[in-house]
C-alpha cells in the first residue's frame, strides 16, 4: 500500500480547491455540492467546510446514489450499499459541483449525471475529485483535481479513513501480497 | 457479507432475515425516488415484466405495473377474462407462451393456492407471487412491514402486532405472521373461532377469539377484509353480528397503545371490519401502505430481475 495523499495533503488540497472554486464562480450564492455515494460524501462535507471558511457562507450539500443508474445495473454489486439520495433543495438554475473521491473510468460520473438530472435542470454541472488516476473509458474530465497520477489499471486507488482523517492510497493488485495457494 | 439471492418470491419462506432486510432497505431508496420530479430510474431497461392477474385486483396490479414502469422495464398486463384462459388454455400452456416471449419476471395473481409454485417450475423467468388463493401474498407482508418500520422504527422486536378478522382464509395474514416473526415481532391473531387456524402455535402466534384482549397494548392493528367471496354461510351468523363483535371502532381502539397504527390491506368494507371514523382517523396508515406498495415491489422486482455480480472497481 502506497500513500498518494496523507491527511494533511488531503486537507490542503481541498482548501486550495475551495479557493479555486470560489474564485472561478465569483462567490458561492448559486452553488450546491453533491457528493457521489459513498466516497464523495465526506469529501463534499470537507469542501463545504473550507468554502464556508473562505467565503463566510454555508454551501448546501447533497448526496446522490448511483446504484440504479449504473450501466451494468443488471448485475448487482455483491455487497449492496444502496442508500438514499438526498438533494436538500431544488437544483433548477443552480451551479452543481459533483464531488467524488477517485476518477477512473468515468462511468460512475456518467451515472451520477443521469441521476442528478432527474432532480432538475441545473444551470451548470462541474466535477471535483480528490484523485484523477487516469484510465478513462468515457469522455469525462474533472474541473477540479487535487492530485493527478497515472495508475496501472490493475491497481486500486482508495480514499480511506485513518485516525478519523482521510488519506488516499494505491493498493497493488498485480503483485499479490500473499502467495497463491499451492495446488 | 455474501450477496443474498432471490430466484423467485413465492412466499415469505423464500426470504432469509438478511434478504428481507435488504429488500426493505432497497425499498427505502425507491420510496425516496417516488418523491422526486422524475419518478423513474433506468435500472431494468430492456427487461420484460408480465403481470398475469387471474383474479380481480386494483391496487396490487396497479402497484406492480407502476413499480415495473418506474424501473424502466417493459410491462405487459394480462387479465383473466381478456386472456386465452377464457378460451380454455391451461395455466401451463399460458406460461410456456410467456416463457417463449423471454419475460424476465412473471408476476402472478391466481385464485388457486400453489399456482405461483406451479408456474415457477415451468418457466425460466423469475416468478413473483402476487397472491395465490388462501396461501401467500408476500409483497403485501413486505409493504406492511415497511409501513410499520416507517412509523415504529427499524427494529420490530418488542412490538406487538394484532391481526384481526378472517385469519383462516387470509393469505395476507399468513405472509404477515411469517415475516413479522422472522423480524422478531410478537403476533396476535384474532377472529371468530371458525375463522382461526387450528394450530397457530406452529406459526409462533397467539390466538384470541375476542377482539378486546387482542387489542390491549397493541402497537399495530391490522384489520383484514371479510372476504365474502371465500366464505360459506356457515362460518358466522351475519355481517351485522360480525361487525358488532369484531369491528374496530374508536372505543375499542382506545384499548391499544396511544400511538397505535391501524392498517388494512384493502379494499375496506367500511362499517364492517373497520368503522368509518377509524379508517379515516389519525391512527390510520392505510394510504401510506398503498404508497409503500410501489417502493417495495420495485425492490422485489429489482432483486428478481438482476443477477448478483462480482466486485468491481469503482470509478
Amino acid at each position: 500500500m502506497r500513500v498518494l495523499l496523507d491527511a494533511d495533503g488531503v486537507e490542503r488540497g481541498l482548501r486550495r480547491m475551495a479557493g479555486e472554486l470560489a474564485e472561478r464562480t465569483r462567490g458561492t450564492e448559486r452553488l450546491i455540492l453533491v457528493g457521489i455515494r459513498r466516497g464523495g460524501v465526506p469529501l463534499a462535507g470537507r469542501l463545504a467546510h473550507w468554502l464556508e471558511e473562505l467565503e463566510g457562507r454555508k454551501v448546501p450539500v447533497g448526496t446522490v446514489d448511483i446504484t440504479f443508474y449504473r450501466d451494468d445495473a443488471a448485475t448487482r454489486l455483491p455487497n449492496p450499499r444502496i442508500g438514499p439520495s438526498e438533494i436538500p433543495l431544488s437544483i433548477d438554475g443552480r451551479h452543481v459541483v459533483l464531488v467524488d473521491d477517485v476518477l477512473f473510468t468515468g462511468r460512475t460520473v456518467r451515472a451520477a449525471l443521469d441521476a442528478l438530472l432527474d432532480y432538475g435542470r441545473p444551470s451548470k454541472v462541474e466535477l471535483a475529485v480528490l484523485v484523477d488516476r487516469g484510465g478513462r473509458e468515457l469522455p469525462i474530465q474533472a474541473d477540479y483535481v487535487v492530485r493527478s497520477i497515472e495508475v496501472s489499471p490493475l491497481d486500486r486507488v482508495d480514499v480511506i479513513e485513518k485516525d478519523a482523517r482521510l488519506i488516499a492510497v494505491v493498493q497493488s493488485q498485480s503483485t499479490p501480497t500473499t502467495p497463491p495457494p499451492t495446488p | 457479507m455474501t450477496e443474498p439471492r432471490l430466484r423467485h418470491l413465492l412466499g415469505i419462506e423464500d426470504l432469509s432475515r438478511s434478504m428481507a432486510e435488504q429488500i426493505l432497505k432497497t425499498a427505502q431508496a425507491f420510496h425516496e425516488i417516488g418523491k422526486r420530479p422524475v419518478r423513474k430510474v433506468p435500472t431494468l431497461r430492456g427487461k420484460t415484466i408480465i403481470n398475469v392477474f387471474y383474479e380481480a385486483s386494483t391496487r396490487t396490479r396497479t402497484s406492480f405495473e407502476l413499480a415495473g414502469k418506474r424501473l424502466s422495464a417493459d410491462v405487459v398486463n394480462i387479465g383473466g377474462s381478456s386472456s386465452s384462459a377464457s378460451k380454455g388454455e391451461s395455466l401451463r400452456d399460458t406460461v410456456s407462451t410467456l416463457d417463449a416471449m423471454h419475460a424476465s419476471v412473471i408476476v402472478l395473481r391466481h385464485s388457486v393456492s400453489g399456482a405461483a409454485h406451479y408456474v415457477a417450475r415451468h418457466t425460466d423467468a423469475a416468478v413473483v407471487n402476487a397472491g395465490d388463493g388462501m396461501h401467500q401474498h408476500p409483497t403485501q407482508a413486505l409493504l406492511d412491514v415497511f409501513t410499520i418500520r416507517q412509523h415504529k422504527g427499524e427494529n420490530l422486536s418488542g412490538l406487538t402486532v394484532a391481526i384481526c378478522g378472517d385469519i383462516l382464509h387470509s393469505r395476507v395474514a399468513r405472509s404477515n405472521v411469517q415475516l413479522l416473526r422472522l423480524l422478531g415481532a410478537r403476533v396476535r391473531l384474532c377472529g371468530p373461532r371458525t375463522l382461526l387456524p387450528h394450530r397457530a402455535e406452529a406459526l409462533g402466534a397467539e390466538l384470541y377469539d375476542r377482539l378486546e384482549p387482542a387489542l390491549e397494548g397493541a402497537d399495530v392493528i391490522m384489520m383484514l377484509r371479510i372476504q365474502r367471496e371465500r366464505l360459506g354461510a356457515s362460518l358466522f351468523p351475519s355481517l351485522r353480528e360480525y361487525a358488532r363483535y369484531f369491528g374496530l371502532n374508536t372505543r375499542r381502539l382506545a384499548l391499544a397503545r396511544p400511538d397505535v397504527i391501524v392498517m388494512h390491506p384493502g379494499p375496506i368494507n367500511r362499517g364492517i371490519e373497520l368503522a368509518e371514523d377509524v379508517a379515516d382517523g389519525p391512527h390510520s396508515v392505510i394510504l401510506s401502505q398503498v404508497e409503500a406498495g410501489v417502493a417495495v415491489r420495485m425492490a422485489v422486482l429489482y432483486y428478481c430481475a438482476t443477477e448478483p455480480g462480482t466486485e468491481l472497481m469503482e470509478g
